[in-house]
């Protein structure tokens, strides 16, 4: 069958949602932080799909995926170094420990 | 041919995920993130399938190359242990193992059926399109703002890190 | 300036002045004792002499009858406020400035050393007006609003040392006294005006003489329920029990409040609206006057029997009270009004002549206490003895022309039984009245002194004398000066053509209803006797043992207050705690409960969102993504 659009974004759809079931299932934050950026790949992926299907081969997808990986890369820096700093405080990256914003 | 590539780097992509999120293996951190490199590398396999290759090219260099080294970095910096197999406690815990899955399912299944609705026109002869050159034309005159916005944003990132990661925060 | 003081505005001045220097009291010269002092004196003396010279301008009738203007207008419901000017309240204007001005000079020296000095004048201040506001009425409301005001006013004097509790007590169970009788009031009021469609007093004179059938089967009710009010400010029987507790407060409020002024305000109300009770068809007057009897021969019994200088004053002014009821009862309205104005005379003497007793002893009220003050305070004692002859009804002092009055008017009356037993009443009364003045005039001026007190004892400072010469005079000349007159046109006709000169007044009683006029005399002469007999050179108190329990009685004031406790103020305490309870647990514990309960459990089971849990926030993230997508999907 030849591959069109959508089976590139069944493909992004389940790369998203195996994303999120990493969020919500595993209680490591590292690996919790990895499954996000699982998810942000799958978005990656649609929208460059988008940009080769679109008439006219527009490349604005390209671009704005471009942007994305800047971001991504920006926030996972940012991220780190708040998940180092958290570990050196409590000792743990076990998100069920890190419940202090409980009421 | 590129079909079946296509099928190929597509299996890969989501073996590589599912071996992410849930390896029944190991439940070292290190080897999520390794598999993680794996499941970038083919998504830049697909890009490049998609005439993207500028952006295949970027995706293995600094998301595979940068981004999860720096991820391996930390890891290895915190000596994270292999995540504790813990009993999932409370009603939420409980709760949440059952509705977790679910709502991803849902939210699958509200895609898929949008999807069946009114597929895409997509053009059976794809051009090659895609090179460096036109990508930075693009980049430098219509996308200028937003680049140089985003140089910014990489620089107050730089000195966030460099902030929060110093030893005593007073 | 000129039209500000022109003669119809004067007694707008009059009214206002006092209200004007409470308020200025009140708020700007607490500190400042003599200027505040000052100002409560200058607005009563210059309401004094403004009430002159508007007397003089304008005569005891003048042209216009009213000063009005419209307050209140609802539908049918027009209510004015305004002053009324007749003999009647003229006159009473006169008394009332007249008196207080004395005893706010009076108070000047005796609260000299008072820490509430200025308050106490405020507080006088804010009384004149009230008072005033009574007389110079024209309808039921306003009357009502001075009254009620005459009623605060009261409360806060007769409490002003509030932190005895005695005096506090005494404060709320006069107020409370009087509210009662003010229900009444209220109730008989709105029967008026009901029935009348009016609330003005001479809309309502005109309506009755024209119809004195308007009132119809309710006559008698109205008549007894507007009675009530008096009952209440005037102490009659049953709700007598306030006025000697009221004796509470400072010996000028007694003499302003509770001799002269507004206790004289119930008789005055009666006399007011005498025209609503003589209807034909009405049995008030029978009722009131039986009242008034019983209210005075319980008073004057009570009298016998009390060793505090004030409580004997008080239950006298209470005894002189129901023999003003009792006379307007017995159809004779100028005569009361007589009796009040000499009354107010010599009974504002007698507290004040007692007050200076009380100040030259440094507090001390029994009279087993004192003794042979005659030589160290003579002035003292010879206007006392003034006061008291005339209120025992010697000629030819003011009291006795105005008792005799009464009793003339008593003998008068169509029914036999009512005139003789009337008579008697008034005969006895008469007897016991000159019995326990002379009781206390030997016991305390003359003898031997039964304690220290009397040794160190000296004459009051001139502040305090002068109001008591003052008004030892009018009480030997009221009785000549025509005041009979003034209420005559009043209340019989307003266009009498000749008043009797001085001497023909000296013997008018003798000569027109000479019965009465013996009678009294002898009254007064025979309780005088007896007085001598027992207390002339008495160390104690001799009818204790001669009287036995009929003596208790008469100490223990016939134990009405007891009777009282037991009875209403039980009633009372048990609807507070049922009160109480409906309160506590049906609105409080389930009304509120009900709602502060559920608040609290949806709190409660909200809060569970809030876990802390970082997986948790995603999945409820993943759900809103669901649902919003569905909704986008749809």
């Amino acid at each position: 069958m030849k591959v069109g659009f959508e089976h590139y974004l069944i493909l992004s759809a389940l790369l998203f949602a195996l994303g999120l079931t990493g969020v919500l299932v595993r209680r490591n934050l590292l690996v919790i932080y990895m499954s996000l950026e699982l998810m942000l790949n799958a978005a990656n992926l649609s929208l460059v799909a988008a940009s080769h299907f679109s008439p006219g081969h527009s490349l604005d997808g390209q671009v704005f995926v471009f942007f994305i990986i800047t971001v991504a890369a920006a926030e996972v820096a940012v991220g780190l170094a708040l998940i180092v700093a958290l570990y050196r405080r409590r000792q743990t990256a076990h998100v069920e420990d890190l419940t202090t914003m409980k009421l | 041919m590129q079909d079946a590539l296509f099928y190929l780097f597509g299996f890969l992509t989501l073996l590589c995920g599912l071996l992410v999120i849930a390896n029944p293996f190991s439940r070292n951190p290190v080897t999520s993130a390794m598999f993680l490199v794996l499941a970038i590398a083919s998504l830049g396999g697909l890009f490049v399938l998609l005439h993207a290759y500028f952006l295949g090219a970027v995706q293995v260099l600094v998301y595979a190359g940068a981004v999860m080294v720096l991820f391996l970095f930390v890891i290895m910096l915190l000596d994270v242990k292999a995540e504790e197999r813990r009993k999932i406690r409370g009603l939420t815990g409980k709760l949440l193992v059952v509705f977790g899955p679910l709502s991803v399912i849902a939210i699958l299944f509200l895609f898929f059926k949008s999807l069946s609705a009114g597929p895409p026109n997509s053009d059976p002869n794809p051009t090659l399109e895609g090179g460096t050159i036109v990508l930075g034309k693009l980049l430098f005159t219509q996308y200028l703002l937003p680049f140089e916005i985003v140089s910014v944003l990489l620089l107050v990132a730089m000195i966030g890190v460099i902030l929060l990661s110093k030893k005593d925060l007073r | 300036m000129n039209g500000l003081l022109h003669s119809q505005n004067l007694p707008w001045l009059v009214l206002f002045l006092p209200l004007l220097a409470a308020g200025l009291i009140t708020l700007f010269t607490r500190r400042d004792r003599n200027l505040s002092a000052g100002l409560s004196i200058g607005a009563v003396v210059a309401g004094f002499i403004f009430t002159v010279v508007f007397l003089a301008t304008s005569g005891w009738t003048p042209k216009t009858t009213e000063s009005t203007f419209v307050w209140l207008s609802i539908g049918d419901l027009q209510i004015d406020f305004g002053l009324r000017f007749d003999p009647l309240s003229i006159l009473m204007m006169l008394m009332v400035t007249g008196v207080a001005s004395l005893i706010h000079i009076y108070s000047w020296g005796y609260m000299r050393d008072d820490a509430g000095f200025s308050r106490f004048f405020a507080c006088l201040s804010l009384f004149t007006f009230s008072m005033l506001g009574i007389v110079l009425s024209t309808n039921f409301v306003q009357l009502f609003i001075f009254w009620e005001l005459v009623g605060v006013s009261s409360y806060l004097l007769i409490g002003f040392w509030f932190e005895r509790t005695a005096a506090a007590d005494a404060g709320k169970k006069a107020f409370i006294t009087n509210r009662l009788g003010d229900f009444g009031f209220l109730l008989g009021i709105l029967l008026v005006w009901k029935n009348l469609n009016s609330l003005h007093f001479g809309m309502l004179q005109r309506i009755v003489t024209e119809n004195p059938q308007a009132l119809g089967a309710l006559t008698t009710a109205a008549g007894l329920l507007i009675f009530c009010g008096a009952m209440g400010k005037s102490a009659q029987f049953p709700l007598h029990v306030w006025l000697p507790d009221a004796m509470e407060g400072p010996t000028p409020v007694s003499a302003l409040i509770h001799a002269a002024t507004m206790v004289a305000a119930g008789v005055y109300m009666l006399c007011r609206v005498f025209f609503l009770l003589n209807l034909p068809a009405s049995n008030a007057l029978l009722v009131i006057a039986c009242i008034g009897g019983f209210t005075a021969l319980l008073s004057a019994l009570i009298a016998v029997q009390q060793n505090d200088i004030k409580r004997i004053l008080a239950y006298s002014t209470l005894s002189q009270l129901g023999y003003m009821v009792m006379g307007v009862g017995l159809g004779g309205p100028e005569q009361s009004m007589f009796h009040l104005t000499t009354h107010a005379f010599f009974k504002a003497l007698l507290f004040l002549g007692a007050g200076s007793v009380i100040l030259a002893l440094h507090h001390e009220q029994d009279i087993w206490k004192m003794g042979a003050l005659r030589k160290k305070m003579p002035v003292t004692f010879w206007t006392f003895l003034v006061g008291t002859l005339a209120l025992a009804g010697f000629w030819p002092l003011s009291g006795f022309f105005s008792k005799d009055s009464i009793l003339a008017t008593a003998l008068e009356h169509s029914h036999p039984m009512v005139k003789y037993g009337f008579f008697a009443l008034g005969a006895l009364v008469a007897i016991l009245t000159a019995f326990y003045m002379f009781r206390l005039v030997f016991v305390v001026f003359l003898g031997a002194e039964k304690s220290d007190g009397p040794g160190h004892a000296h004459e009051s400072a001139p502040v305090i004398l002068w109001p008591l010469r003052v008004l030892a005079v009018f009480s030997i000349i009221g009785g000549f000066i025509g005041i009979e007159y003034i209420y005559h046109r009043q209340f019989t006709s307003p266009e009498e053509a000749h008043a009797l000169t001085f001497a023909q007044q000296l013997i008018h009683p003798f000569t027109a209803a000479p019965i009465a006029a013996l009678g009294g005399l002898i009254a007064a002469v025979l309780g005088l006797a007896v007085a001598y007999a027992l207390y002339a050179k008495a160390d104690k108190d001799p009818l204790p043992e001669k009287l036995g329990a009929l003596s208790r009685g008469m100490r223990n004031r016939f134990y009405f207050d007891e009777i009282y406790q037991a009875t209403v103020i039980r009633i009372h305490e048990f609807l507070a705690t049922l009160a109480d309870w409906f309160e506590r647990w049906i609105i409080e514990g389930f009304c509120v409960g009900l709602v502060r309960g559920g608040t609290e459990i949806t709190g409660k089971m909200l809060r569970q969102v809030q876990s802390g849990n970082l997986q948790v926030y995603a999945f409820l993230f993943a759900l809103g993504v669901a649902f919003v997508l569905y909704l986008a999907l749809k």
